[in-house]
């Protein structure tokens, strides 16, 4: 029982350490958005895991909050970085305000 | 039976948990959007589903069990809309490694931006040769 408890809080602690790896490194807002959603879905899945080692069904309401905001969260992220700069065309045919690392790069 | 139960239970949860453990691997190791997005939703559908069947298992009573069953059916409804999503901005913002694509059905149809718009990792192709201001729009 311990052992099996110590196993499955490790695997969840690892994937979600790994996720986390992913979230600070990833090159760009859409790594980040794939890595806060299975992020998010580990963390429902450890609550899941934590209710049924303990056998308490308070974590249960947190599970059905947790994967909303999950699907919200990257849906809306996903919205945004799809509509991002397409509407501040200044009508010259030039972007107005790229971010820094578009600007970094025609700099170089 | 209380003890085959749980040992059910352990096995779902257990195979649930190995999911998750997959899932972060591939987020660091895959080389794109598309491919980690594929390891991602790994622990989204089916790992979520197995934790969700031990879970109900130890958890005795009806109504743990059908909460459990709703965030089943939301997580269900909700991965594919969110990967269509994630998958169409990528391929049009040039998140996707062209060069490691067997099959490419979208390939000079114009699905893809003309030009950077500042998010694009490293690794993207060449935007548009052709000045900013000599393209329509």
């Amino acid at each position: 029982m311990t052992v099996v408890s110590g196993a499955l809080y490790a695997m969840m602690a690892g994937g979600a350490v790994l996720a986390l790896y992913r979230l600070a490194r990833g090159p760009s807002l859409l790594d980040r958005v794939v890595a806060t959603d299975t992020l998010l879905v580990i963390i429902s899945a450890g609550l899941a895991v934590h209710a049924a080692l303990v056998r308490d069904p308070t974590l249960v309401p947190v599970l059905v909050v947790v994967s909303l905001l999950a699907f919200v969260g990257s849906v809306s992220v996903a919205r945004y970085i799809g509509g991002m700069l397409l509407r501040s065309r200044t009508g010259d045919g030039r972007d107005v305000g790229l971010p820094l690392a578009a600007e970094e790069r025609e700099a170089r | 039976m209380t003890a085959l139960a749980d040992v059910v239970a352990f096995a779902c949860l257990l195979s649930g948990a190995a999911l998750c453990l997959t899932a972060g691997l591939g987020l660091v190791r895959f080389p794109d959007v598309l491919s980690r997005m594929h390891a991602g939703t790994k622990p989204q559908v089916l790992g979520v589903l197995l934790v969700m069947v031990g879970a109900a298992i130890r958890l005795d009573g009806w109504a743990n069990a059908w909460m459990l069953l709703l965030v089943a059916a939301f997580q269900l409804l909700t991965a594919p809309v969110s990967a269509h999503l994630i998958s169409r901005v990528a391929y049009r913002r040039r998140h996707v490694r062209r060069d490691l694509l067997l099959v490419d059905e979208y390939a000079g149809t114009g699905h893809q931006d003309e030009r950077y718009r500042g998010d694009e990792p490293g690794d993207a192709p060449p935007e548009d040769p052709r000045p900013a201001a000599g393209r329509p729009g």
